[in-house]
């Protein structure tokens, strides 16, 4: 297992942690976990679609992840999105990339 | 203070010592060891050449322990790693030892330390009951500028650290004690640096207070800035439109020429930020460019929280976040800070703009 799918894997992204003292959490209940998953797949589409990717909703448990040709992968959770992006796209996803940087820039104007 | 002996907590912090061949690992263990608030510890080490000796010196003092078999705590023994503290676990729980509240792993002086920590947010049954704690480095004040020189891991250890000790210190002169002070505090102007010859280690200050130790959390996150900001004094300091100001200890007329491949800086930002945008920025930057990530701090003021968000991490491996009770001083905005490896300070700082806080046109 590599370190990323280690860290990141299961439901267990940092972004959405283990209910434990202290830490935070974003959806306290189902409403607002549901709100949050829709704002997530939003913010995802505003990144994929650069690429050419968009993410939608799979029965509110996992996602599906299509190209411009309509392939399309089962994402299970967010730690799974950015390999199987770049597999769907054969290179890599980088938001250091300055092409990258100029297409969001200019969907930021 | 130090949590009250004999109860286990709910997550069972691991932390880990970590230093170059001769660095004073063992040293510092044993004295952290002989602290009576640090009496339920359990230590696990692992045997490898001058390790034997470690051992000798170390099994006198926690009856605690578990000797891991492999050569080297490094990535090839995960596995063994994850046994060894499930072992310890169930001896714990079955009453076989006592309750111990916290691991301390001595790792090997060239182990990547990265493999450690992964190894107990991997495992399925551990990440439900153990957490990270702090990641102390020991670097040698006599050999420790010639080993950051020569040895790429060296400095890693350095750059990861959320404590730095220099050890012997009574036995180098104080220039050359400064000299690596300095740039110690370049690679990593975030974590607390003590003198282990001349200082009392507080046990409490080395491993008792970390970020999700409820009662200190707050101070602990402050340390990380105040440091920070004390490194900052003489660097340059831009502000642009409302947004960035860019702490860069490596300026042109820095004189430290070795560390060029690691650089420390920090960003700062007045605007609230969306988490859920931070969220997917951060991991999508750590999928491609974690190996060159050693670490990342930072406080967020986030959109619709009244209190802020500490978020750090190491390389691909990111903490659990903590929500503070309140902001740590009257200062309210958001601070990064990241300790980087051959990457572009400007193309993180104008990604993070263009991602995190300009791309609300983006997601409409």
């Amino acid at each position: 297992m590599c370190a990323l799918c280690g860290v990141l894997g299961g439901k267990d992204h940092w972004t959405e942690p283990l209910g434990r003292e202290s830490v935070y959490v974003r959806a306290h209940d189902p409403a607002a976990r549901r709100r949050e998953r829709a704002r997530r797949i939003s913010e995802a589409n505003a990144i994929l679609r650069l690429f050419g990717l968009s993410l939608e909703d799979w029965q509110a448990d996992s996602y599906i992840l299509r190209n411009s040709t309509g392939k399309s992968e089962v994402v299970g959770d967010l730690a799974a999105l950015w390999p199987l992006a770049e597999r769907l796209l054969g290179r890599s996803l980088d938001p250091l990339d300055e092409g990258t940087l100029e297409r969001r820039e200019r969907l930021n104007d | 203070m130090i949590d009250a002996p004999r109860s286990i907590p709910d997550f069972t912090p691991v932390n880990l010592v970590t230093g170059f061949l001769g660095s004073g690992k063992t040293t510092l263990l044993k004295r952290m060891l002989r602290s009576p608030a640090l009496a339920d510890t359990a230590v696990l080490i692992n045997e490898f050449g001058e390790v034997g000796l470690d051992h000798e010196l170390i099994e006198r003092i926690d009856d605690n322990m578990v000797l891991l078999q492999s050569g080297c705590l490094c990535c090839t023994i995960r596995g063994e790693l994850a046994d060894a503290i499930r072992k310890l676990d169930e001896r714990r729980a079955s009453g076989a030892i006592p309750p111990y509240r916290r691991i301390v792993i001595e790792s090997t002086g060239l182990a990547d330390p990265l493999p450690i920590l992964t190894t107990i947010t991997a495992d399925p049954v551990l990440r439900h009951h153990y957490r990270l704690g702090l990641v102390i480095t020991t670097v040698d004040a006599v050999n420790g500028m010639s080993q950051l020189d020569r040895q790429p891991e060296s400095r890693k250890q350095a750059a990861v650290a959320d404590r730095l000790v220099v050890t012997k210190t009574d036995l180098a002169s104080n220039d050359v004690v400064l000299a690596l002070v300095a740039r110690l505090r370049r690679i990593n102007p975030a974590a607390p640096l003590l003198r282990a010859a001349e200082q009392r280690l507080d046990p409490e200050e080395l491993i008792g207070r970390d970020l999700f130790d409820l009662a200190t959390k707050t101070q602990e996150v402050r340390r990380w800035f105040d440091e920070e900001a004390a490194q900052s004094a003489f660097s340059p300091h831009r502000h642009e439109h409302g947004h960035p100001h860019d702490h860069d200890r490596q300026s042109a007329h820095d004189p430290n020429r070795h560390d060029d491949d690691i650089r420390a800086f920090s960003f700062i930002f007045d605007d609230a930020i969306d988490w859920t945008a931070f969220g997917l920025w951060l991991s999508m930057l750590l999928h491609r460019h974690g190996d060159s990530i050693l670490r990342v701090k930072g406080l967020l003021n986030i959109e619709g929280e009244a209190a802020p968000v500490a978020v750090h991490g190491v390389q691909q491996l990111v903490h659990a976040p903590v929500h503070l009770e309140a902001w740590p001083s009257a200062d309210r905005r958001t601070r990064i800070v990241f300790i980087c490896k051959g990457l572009d300070e400007a193309a993180i700082r104008r990604s993070l703009a263009a991602f995190v806080f300009e791309g609300r046109h983006a997601r409409a």
